[in-house]
């Protein structure tokens, strides 16, 4: 029995539950109160505003993921080198915050930020619809889906690799840049992924700590599939998700370029 | 004095970021103790002032669906995080053994779930459940319930995220793990469970906590999906939205009993570990660099 | 270790013991209009908002007819059409706004109501039969559950001057401190009434002239809100906020600083009402509970739990003078003349979403 039979249920899974809804969204952008149409989609691709948005929301992620890994690699690494079971255990602690519900963590932080912190440091205004506030708990959200892949790859690194190094006469920082960075790129892929990509449709966080006032792409959306949706029509909507779909894919086509791993690939990017 | 100062600055960049990470969670646990009613109300929405000590927030709490929606929430956080874990997890090992092109395809179509808006996603589903509804009712059929549907989308959108904790393991480990046990003698099956499952278990212990994660958080596929039954996350949403806000207290409810069941999982794996620390200790000569790494 | 856990469990024993202890029932929930319910049976499926309901309404309805019900809760109107299109919808009945609603008119997706069998309508205030009328002629389709009015929330403290205008939320000094109200026919409603326009306009130039000025507004603005804007203004973190006059009257209740104005200009007087969808399966079920919460002793309890204003003359005659007394939540007839209705912008709705994109983008920077 070949391996890739394993995979066969999901690719079914996939296919019913996956792809066909996604069908659903190509349908919708061409179809308009059930006649074909192309106004619809063209109108919205043409529109110069849509694409600032995407890009203001491709940077606004990008800062994420990059707080994200500085501030959750050096967490994976002091976990790998603890006692596994040890490091297990807290590293599922990382992730318990995220089993209290989303909405309220997002009303606390926000309850934070307008009244308990600048009550605390006797500020007069409050903290909330800054940059800073949108990117801090926007890095609050993602940071231990950056945190548990790093880990697990970190954990895996054979800790004789590091002492051959030791011994040929590298010190710590040499040991790292070349032996411990290179080793754990999948999981810093995968932590990219898990982060970089929900980031960018990430809508609530900008509404209620942003104050309304960052107008990030998922809210874009979000606008576009409300107005519009209760008349039937998802055309938009349906647009703005597929100009979304089509940049993450370009981006997999120029990261599959750079990750020569060709053996070891696996490779989703 | 150098390497001790370094070590004690590790320990105390771990338990500031978890601390970050805990700082909502202990915000609404201490309100949940807080005396809400102002004037002749009780209003939820200004979890800003203290007001005083009282229990009265717990016992109002189940006078409304939230423990139905509770329970649901579990249930269903279980099951699908259970079923999307070994569908993932057997996926990432069969996609591993494939071509890089069909691999690469089918991780790309794997993506979607993560890429699109919870939104899209939701009303998506939504599309399909009512094209199917109204297929099987034209068959004469019965239709799929909530529970079901619900199922199928958290199975889906959690899958992914299994693969993508399982798939970098498997890149670590060896290749040749799955062949040299199937040559031993191995079935595929014994050889799958024996040689490579235990090699990656790290990866797929974190993809479950990320499904169950997904799972419990999601409120927006579930609020499309989900006629006639709410999850807690919606029913959190939806409270939100009226006059008397979210009762603080419903954070402790969801967050203790995973707590409690986490602990016990673990302190139990912890003891074990050390008994056999101690046994191994007696027989320390044995086994030194034997594994299979 | 065992003990911890021990521990552990037990306080959660205590939680879950405390909170299985019922709430006192000291109010009365005796009907005013009489017992008229028979025994139905079957299932009601609603669809309404959050915290819109006295869920003990529901506990008594359940008991009087033995319908089981389930109460799903929706949080914006478009989910709520989203919903409702789909082709296996399973709600018996519906609490839409209305403008919404004349679009199901249009739409044919809703029942007409039998009269016949919801006698307590006649609880419903004529002022506010007259206002219904507009989007629902002859309240054939729907009868008005909750309403209230669109004005300005300030701060006494921070506002001294005298608030009348909608200009004040283009007033500088008060930069950083103004909330606006995150929804595309609320805002630029605020904007066309300051410019003299009418709400329901359908001139493209007027909608762009509304839009230059929320931009121009945008310096000034604390943000855009919806509930975020109730605890902000509670805990005196904005001077001024455009707010719907039911969560204006509860934030009052809990900040005595805190005044609520209907502009001079006029503002949007609106209805969430409740329809029967041309799917329901239940009608008859759904027929009783139309009527069921228009019983005047009931309505009343319902609306000292929603703190919104009702449409039901039963329930202002029994209400305390608490409630009666406020023009937040009892405005005079006055106020109510300067006031109109959202209506249906059909196509036309695709220039106020335009505009609305355009000030949002224009956030961003």
């Amino acid at each position: 029995m070949k391996r890739r039979v394993f995979a066969y249920p999901y690719i079914v899974w996939m296919i019913l539950f996956i792809a066909v809804p996604m069908l659903f969204i190509f349908y919708y952008a061409v179809n308009v109160g059930g006649t074909f149409t192309l106004t619809k989609l063209w109108s919205t691709l043409s529109d110069p505003a849509k694409w600032k948005v995407l890009w203001i929301s491709v940077v606004m992620a990008f800062k994420t993921t990059v707080i994200c890994l500085l501030l959750g690699y050096p967490i994976a690494y002091i976990l790998s080198n603890m006692k596994r079971t040890v490091a297990g255990f807290i590293s599922v602690l990382f992730f318990v915050p995220m089993w209290m519900n989303f909405v309220l963590r997002t009303y606390a932080w926000q309850a934070i930020l307008e009244y308990f912190l600048p009550g605390l440091l006797g500020m007069e205004g409050t903290l909330t619809g800054t940059e800073g506030a949108v990117l801090m708990v926007l890095v609050y959200n993602f940071l231990p889906f950056m945190i548990m892949p790093l880990y697990n790859t970190l954990a895996k690194i054979d800790k004789s690799l590091i002492e051959a190094s030791r011994d040929l006469g590298a010190n710590g920082v040499k040991t790292f840049f070349r032996v411990i960075l290179p080793l754990s790129v999948p999981g810093i892929v995968s932590g990219i992924t898990m982060v970089f990509i929900p980031a960018i449709t990430a809508f609530t966080v900008p509404a209620l700590i942003g104050n309304g006032k960052y107008n990030l792409y998922g809210n874009e959306i979000e606008l576009a599939f409300k107005t519009l949706s209760g008349q039937g029509d998802y055309a938009v909507g349906s647009t703005l998700s597929i100009i979304l779909l089509l940049c993450v894919f370009v981006s997999t086509l120029i990261m599959n370029h750079f990750d020569k791993d060709q053996k070891q690939g696996g490779q989703m990017w | 004095m150098v390497k001790k100062a370094a070590r004690s600055f590790k320990y105390v960049y771990l338990a500031l970021m978890l601390f970050f990470l805990y700082i909502p969670i202990l915000y609404l646990i201490v309100f949940s103790f807080n005396d809400f009613s102002t004037g002749r109300h009780i209003s939820y929405a200004n979890i800003g002032q203290w007001k005083g000590f009282t229990l009265k927030n717990y016992s109002t709490l189940f006078s409304g669906d939230a423990g139905k929606a509770l329970l649901l929430t579990l249930e269903i956080g279980a099951v699908s995080s259970v079923v999307a874990t070994v569908i993932g997890t057997a996926a990432a090992i069969g996609i591993y053994a494939m071509k890089k092109r069909t691999r690469n395809v089918i991780l790309n179509i794997s993506q979607l779930p993560m890429v699109n808006p919870d939104l899209v996603t939701g009303i998506t589903f939504m599309m399909l459940f009512t094209f199917v509804n109204s297929l099987l009712v034209h068959l004469g059929m019965k239709q799929v319930g909530d529970v079901t549907k619900l199922l199928i989308a958290h199975i889906s959108f959690s899958i992914p995220y299994v693969i993508f904790s399982v798939m970098p393991r498997l890149r670590q480990s060896s290749d040749l793990l799955y062949e040299a046990a199937m040559d031993l003698g191995c079935s595929p099956m014994k050889a799958l469970f024996k040689a490579v499952i235990p090699d990656i278990m790290p990866g797929i212990t974190s993809g479950f906590v990320m499904a169950l994660t997904m799972s419990l958080d999601d409120f927006v596929v579930s609020y499309f999906v989900s006629d006639l039954k709410s999850v807690l996350s919606v029913y959190i949403y939806s409270s939100a939205r009226g006059a008397k806000g979210v009762n603080p207290a419903l954070a402790t409810v969801i967050f203790i009993p995973l707590v409690v069941l986490l602990l016990a999982v673990n302190l139990r794996r912890l003891a074990k570990e050390r008994e056999y620390e101690i046994q191994n200790k007696k027989v320390k000569l044995k086994d030194k660099g034997g594994n299979i790494q | 270790m065992k003990k911890f856990l021990a521990i552990v469990l037990c306080t959660v024993m205590v939680f879950v013991l405390a909170a299985c202890k019922g709430k006192d029932d000291e109010a009365d929930y005796s009907f005013a209009d009489g017992d008229q319910y028979d025994y139905i049976g079957g299932e009601l499926n609603i669809l309404n908002w959050g915290e819109y309901i006295d869920e003990e309404l529901i506990k008594i309805f359940e008991e009087e007819t033995g319908v089981s019900v389930k109460y799903v809760k929706m949080t914006s109107n478009e989910e709520m059409l989203i919903k409702l299109r789909s082709a296996d919808c399973v709600y018996d009945l519906c609490f839409p706004s209305d403008y919404i609603i004349e679009q199901l008119i249009a739409a044919d997706m809703l029942l007409p109501l039998d009269k016949e069998k919801i006698p307590n309508a006649k609880n419903i205030a004529d002022r506010m039969i007259q206002f219904t009328e507009v989007f629902d002629p002859g309240n054939k389709y729907s009868l008005p559950y909750m309403w209230g009015t669109v004005g300005i929330l300030y701060n006494t403290k921070m506002v001294t001057e005298p608030v009348d205008s909608w200009n004040i939320l283009w007033n500088e000094e008060y930069a950083g401190k103004i909330w606006q109200y995150d929804s595309v026919r609320d805002a630029i409603a605020v904007s066309l009434l300051r410019l003299g326009y009418d709400i329901n306009t359908r001139n493209a130039d007027e909608v762009d002239k509304a839009k230059d000025e929320l931009i121009k507004q945008i310096p000034l603005l604390k943000g855009l809100g919806t509930d975020n804007i109730r605890s902000s203004m509670i805990n005196n973190k904005a001077a001024l906020a455009v707010i719907y006059s039911g969560d204006a009257f509860a934030c009052m209740d809990e900040n005595e600083d805190l005044a609520y104005v209907v502009p001079k200009e006029g503002s949007n007087v609106w209805f969430d009402n409740v329809v029967i969808p041309k799917t329901a399966k239940n009608v008859e079920a759904a027929h009783a509970f139309i009527n069921f919460i228009n019983d005047a002793n009931l309505a009343t309890r319902n609306c000292e739990f929603i703190y919104y204003s009702t449409p039901n003359q039963g329930a202002l005659d029994r209400l305390d003078p608490f409630f009666i007394e406020s023009e937040t939540f009892n405005p005079s007839d006055e106020i109510l003349s300067r006031c109109s209705v959202f209506h249906d912008l059909g196509s036309f709705v695709e220039v106020f979403n335009n505009a609305w994109s355009e000030f949002k983008s224009a956030m961003g920077n």
